[in-house]
């Protein structure tokens, strides 16, 4: 099982660089929402400051929706997805490692830019590294429960769109924990309580999200 | 050449059926259609009765209160409203893992009678949050904990019809929409938790419409006849949403087609 | 029967249906099917297109849950994403099921490696070879022809080493020579003790029972 996990991952790896374009250009767009907010906003160093957590985890969101719409677009069209079901492995496990491969092509990406973009935001170092670390735990949460919202949207018309209402509702704790850290950490004050939390909301998911990915993908095929 | 055998048995709960009692045998389609017309009328009148007592119990019986006055009397729409929503998202979710387990279609077709009530629900719920913020904090919107939980749960149950909308094939549509209200379901308790943190994060003890005016009896009183005459009203409607759905899917079978 | 037994395909394994029947959108697909198959034997589905073809292949690897009737192999009922079944069974539907940005070696290599079986490359080059392709190819997949494709998609069957070979019109976008040279790898499955249930419109040599699905 251990080996079909990580043929999984190494194979989806290997298709996200052939295929790497798409990646990219999911990382552009949280590069580009993240600037388009000082010109809304105004330049003001003070302001940006406070409102860069918040700014740089929605932006974070949005990009990683983006992303999960393609998740198993090619790979049930091309009837891949049907072989993975007739797998003689869980399809839970499966899912989970095709969610763990995705979270390393488009979370991973986006936490290693954030300290960057954050000095766009005159966000100092220490709390601009809790920011990261914030996304850190949070972005795999929003990777498993956007698998399963992918599944659930597997060829509907409107797919991409559908995904965002029925996912970004059901991320708003993590959004919330995530945040609360990063300005908890720009405060000085401890981030404990929100980092556990965020954990906590991590080891749910990953017990809970790969058998709703499992039963989504299952019904999606039928 | 091929060779048809008797099915030995179905694949469906047949050792539910052994020891079948009256109830599971209306989980069967044609027989609930005409069992779900006879009793919705009743539930209606129910309705009607308790909401009849409700309103004159809040609006005639119960005292003004000192700070608010006449206004705060909108509580007696708004807080029953809001029990209702998140009651009928936890029945929703309750027939659709039904759907899930036992695959009886009765039980997935319940559950999306009930959704659009439960958005009406909340919709108003949070209409009536408005208007009573408006007289008293002078703002149309408070992102106080509630409201802002009713909001995330109305973004709920559009996504659940939403996604219902726009799958074709409908026994996929019933599945999906289940796994959905089933997660959602997981979620609702953390994202009322994350909710409260944040307010009491960011506004601390300021504004809240849970702030109500302690509690007199007669208000209490008005609050549940309101909340009952809300949940015979959601009754009704879902027996009749549910045999509309059913005769949108042909399994009313066919006692129904010579009539209206 | 005997107790299932995983991998090649003893005495007692066979696949015996009865009584299936599946409906989808308010129509019945087919019904009251029933069959049994030994090592050894090849079942053919025929019928027009639309007849339930499809939807009775679906059933049998478990991708479709059928309404009515029982599915057992080696003597055990199946239930659905049973891993006992499913390790026995390699299936191939309309679609290829191989990846358009890897070339066909990587293909088959990740395939191996998911069942669980030897992917050396040289199997893989054999594999490979006995469909006609050229294993030393990096080219991408999606630079092959449809044919092509079905040759990558074919070679994978006889690598993964299954029991139970589930094939939905196997060389529908072939030409003559690559057909036949399909059936003869399918006769040395034969031979080897597997068996087939394959569903095509014209009658092949060799079928031990048909099937004929009205639809």
């Amino acid at each position: 099982m251990a080996r079909a996990f990580l043929a999984i991952v190494l194979h989806d790896l290997s298709l996200a660089w052939r295929r790497r374009g798409s990646a990219l250009s999911s990382l552009l767009f949280f590069i580009i929402v993240c600037s388009l907010f000082p010109l809304a906003l105004g330049p003001e160093p003070q302001q940006l400051r406070t409102l860069a957590p918040g700014i740089l985890w929605v932006a974070a969101l949005l990009a990683s929706m983006l992303s999960l719409s393609r998740l198993f677009v090619q790979e049930h069209a091309d009837g891949s997805l049907e072989q993975l079901l007739l797998s003689p492995h869980p399809l839970a496990l499966l899912a989970l490692a095709k969610t763990c491969a995705h979270w390393l092509t488009s979370g991973l990406p986006l936490l290693l830019l954030t300290p960057l973009l954050a000095q766009q935001y005159s966000l100092p170092a220490a709390p601009a590294l809790l920011l990261a670390v914030s996304l850190l735990i949070g972005t795999p949460v929003l990777s498993l429960v956007g698998a399963v919202g992918a599944a659930l949207t597997l060829g509907v018309r409107g797919g991409a769109v559908l995904l965002c209402i029925l996912v970004l509702p059901l991320c708003t704790p993590v959004l919330i924990f995530g945040v609360g850290a990063a300005a908890a950490a720009d405060a000085g004050m401890s981030v404990l309580p929100q980092l556990s939390l965020l954990g906590a909301c991590l080891a749910l998911a990953l017990f809970l999200c790969p058998l709703a990915t499992a039963a989504s993908l299952r019904i999606a095929m039928e | 050449m091929s060779r048809a055998f008797p099915p030995p048995h179905t694949l469906a709960a047949a050792p539910a059926r052994r020891q079948a009692s009256r109830w599971l045998a209306y989980a069967s389609p044609v027989r609930f259609y005409p069992l779900a017309g006879r009793m919705a009328p009743w539930f209606f009148a129910a309705a009607a009765l308790f909401a009849l007592a409700g309103l004159w119990v809040g609006f005639f019986v119960a005292p003004a209160d000192a700070q608010q006055g006449e206004v705060y009397r909108i509580i007696f729409i708004h807080v029953p409203a809001a029990w209702m929503s998140m009651f009928i998202y936890l029945v929703m979710a309750m027939y659709c893992a039904l759907a899930l387990v036992l695959r009886t279609r009765l039980s997935s077709m319940m559950a999306s009678a009930l959704a659009p009530t439960g958005a009406m629900f909340t919709a108003i719920a949070l209409v009536s949050g408005a208007l009573w913020g408006e007289p008293t904090w002078g703002t149309w919107w408070v992102w106080d904990a509630r409201l802002t939980s009713e909001l995330l749960l109305l973004f709920l149950y559009l996504g659940f019809i939403a996604l219902e909308s726009a799958i074709d094939e409908p026994r996929r549509a019933e599945r999906a929409c289940a796994v959905l209200a089933l997660v959602g379901t997981v979620n609702l308790p953390v994202i009322y938790f994350s909710v409260r943190w944040w307010n009491t994060l960011h506004q601390g003890a300021s504004v809240s419409l849970t702030a109500a005016p302690s509690m007199a009896h007669t208000m209490l009183a008005g609050m549940l006849l309101m909340a009952l005459a809300c949940w015979m009203y959601a009754i009704a409607v879902a027996l009749v949403r549910v045999r509309c759905i059913l005769r949108e899917r042909g399994l009313a079978g066919a006692v129904v087609e010579g009539r209206a | 029967m005997g107790p299932a037994s995983a991998g090649a395909a003893t005495a007692d394994t066979a696949l015996r249906a009865q009584g299936l029947s599946f409906s989808r959108g308010g129509r019945r697909v087919f019904e009251g099917v029933g069959f049994e198959l030994h090592a050894g034997q090849l079942l053919q589905l025929l019928g027009a297109n639309g007849s339930g073809k499809t939807s009775l292949l679906r059933v049998l690897g478990g991708l479709l849950p059928a309404d009515e009737g029982e599915l057992c192999w080696g003597g055990e009922p199946v239930r659905s994403g049973e891993p006992e079944f499913l390790q026995a069974v390699a299936y191939l539907g309309h679609a290829n099921g191989i990846d358009a940005d890897l070339s066909a070696a990587e293909n088959l290599r990740f395939a191996a490696r998911m069942a669980g079986v030897d992917d050396s490359p040289a199997r893989v080059t054999d594999a490979l070879r006995a469909m006609g392709l050229d294993p030393a190819s990096r080219a991408p997949v999606r630079t092959l022809s449809q044919g092509q494709r079905r040759r990558v998609a074919l070679a994978r069957l006889a690598l993964l080493r299954r029991t139970l070979w589930l094939l939905d019109e196997p060389v529908s976008s072939l030409d003559a020579a690559s057909g036949e040279r399909f059936f003869a790898q399918l006769a040395d499955h034969l031979r080897q003790g597997g068996m087939a249930v394959v569903a095509t419109h014209e009658l092949l040599p060799g079928a031990s029972q048909t099937l004929q699905l009205q639809g």
